[in-house]
């Protein structure tokens, strides 16, 4: 049997700056921040006081009888998925044996879990809804979606912190090659702006203090960055078996062309200064996509705008690439969207397929004075052109842990 | 406190609309829960835990799988609350 390839069919996403894919893309390429003060009354016993919320809420989106059976993390993959599996043309004709679902989030339903222990001290045990255990599990998610579609040829949720989303693309792109499928709804979502995970992630000193100004905290590669921005949200991706996808007359974006992984096996929180596992994984990748340094054109990062983080990632890149690195357009679009943690990878990976498509790399937001341990070439402020012919670009993701994830994408 | 039958009936209607979406108007005594009108197990027990609260009765869960129709269900509460 000759070498399955794994295409790219159909997008969705709900994100900080668009319920779906054209708003959200139209938003990035506009350079808007989807960064806004918070409303709840909690807002004021923490030291951050804004996130990154979806810009349509899920009750605009779907019914209320569904919603209320489903976390916040799993009504965002319904809407993502339902987005993209109509943009993949909405192929319900194929064999559901030869359909998977591969749907991440590094949390979970963590406010159901949150909202009930709330409901179990102030009503009772017998007031707690029957409905927690699947609102709260990581695989909610990814187990409604594969429902919803009858997916049978496997329903699966890796969990990797914030390299979650793209760990679930990556496993996906497996399961089309190693032939368990022919067709996978793949990405990544989290639904975690609730005042214990922002106090946690505040102790950590990991989230950005600047409430005086939220549209602008978010500010990778800015020499004045003080960490990052919680966002919530989801993408989706289609990935299809090439020949099946040409045989049934697919739109066909791109080719997700390899993917690399690596563990830094250093802290449990902290990125290894040297980014070794990071330029491992970028080899990896490009050697498993059949690429090299020199086809690479664009480059969404993992930039969360912490101070450690961006510049150990921003070393790790140059020395993966070289002196290749300097036609390598740099995005670091958390600057709009905030920090979707385990939706990070997926909405990232969602971005590059369009940037593919449209040839345009979406710009980074917020720099004022660019941090000159930054030896990347970064997209500033307004969207930069990439070049005709056959191109090729990265996503790298990664999470707490140590665990570092790079996809390859490339057209076709 | 005693309550009457339309009371009941008024108040599981309302209950069963919030929990699973079924309209008021088509829920009457003859119906039966998971046949007629969907409800499955996990939010049967909602319906229940919302009938407790509502009407301030008990029902303790060995009488659940009895309360196959809405009419069970309302006369069980009736003479629970009498």
């Amino acid at each position: 049997m000759s070498q399955r390839r794994v295409v790219v069919t159909g997008l969705g996403v709900t994100t900080p700056i668009g319920g779906d894919v054209a708003t959200t893309w139209k938003a990035l390429l506009a350079g808007q921040s989807g960064v806004r003060l918070l409303t709840e009354d909690w807002r004021d016993l923490l030291p951050v006081h804004f996130a990154a919320r979806v810009a349509t809420e899920p009750a605009d989106q779907m019914e209320r009888v569904e919603m209320r059976r489903l976390d916040r993390s799993e009504q965002f993959a319904l809407i993502a998925s339902r987005e993209a599996w109509k943009d993949a043309g909405s192929p319900d004709e194929i064999d559901k044996e030869r359909l998977g679902v591969v749907i991440a989030s590094g949390i979970g339903g963590v406010i159901t879990l949150l909202d009930q222990f709330d409901v179990l001290k102030e009503k009772g045990a017998r007031s707690v809804s029957p409905h927690t255990v699947p609102m709260l599990m990581p695989n909610g998610p990814a187990a409604n979606v594969g429902l919803e579609l009858q997916a049978k040829a496997g329903v699966h949720t890796p969990v990797s912190a914030c390299a979650s989303g793209a760990e679930a693309i990556g496993y996906a792109y497996e399961m089309i090659k190693s032939n368990r499928a022919d067709i996978i709804v793949a990405g990544g979502v989290e639904a975690a702006i609730h005042q214990l995970p922002m106090a946690a992630f505040g102790q950590m000193k990991a989230l950005s203090t600047r409430n005086d100004n939220p549209a602008a905290a978010s500010r990778p590669y800015d020499i004045d960055r003080d960490g990052f921005v919680l966002g919530e949200g989801g993408g989706v991706l289609i990935l299809e078996e090439y020949e099946s996808a040409k045989a049934r007359g697919a739109k066909i974006y791109c080719e997700i062309a390899g993917q690399g992984l690596t563990s830094d096996g250093y802290h449990i929180a902290a990125p290894d200064p040297d980014g070794a596992g990071v330029q491992r994984a970028i080899k990896f990748a490009l050697a498993n996509s059949g690429l090299s340094t020199k086809d690479i054109v664009h480059l969404n990062a993992h930039a969360t705008s912490t101070p450690a983080g961006d510049v150990a990632e921003a070393n790790a890149l140059r020395k993966a690439l070289g002196s290749d690195a300097d036609h390598v357009a740099v995005s670091a679009t958390k600057s709009m969207t905030g920090h979707l943690l385990g939706g990070a990878g997926a909405i990232e990976s969602v971005f590059i397929v369009k940037a593919l498509e449209e040839r345009l790399a979406p710009p980074t937001i917020n720099i004022e004075n660019l941090d000159p341990a930054v030896t990347v070439d970064v997209v500033r402020n307004t969207p930069r052109a990439l070049p005709a012919g056959d191109i090729a670009a990265l996503n790298d993701s990664f999470g707490f842990g140590g665990h570092n994830v790079v996809l390859a994408f490339k057209t076709l | 406190m005693a309550l009457s039958q339309a009371d009941v009936l008024a108040g599981i209607k309302e209950i069963v609309e919030e929990v699973a979406g079924i309209p008021a108007a088509s829920i009457e005594l003859d119906k039966n829960f998971t046949e007629d009108l969907e409800v499955d197990s996990l939010s049967m027990v909602e319906v229940v835990v919302a009938c407790e609260e509502r009407f301030g009765v008990k029902i303790p869960d060995e009488k659940v799988t009895e309360l196959a129709t809405v009419g069970d269900a309302v006369n069980f509460i009736v003479n629970a609350a009498a």
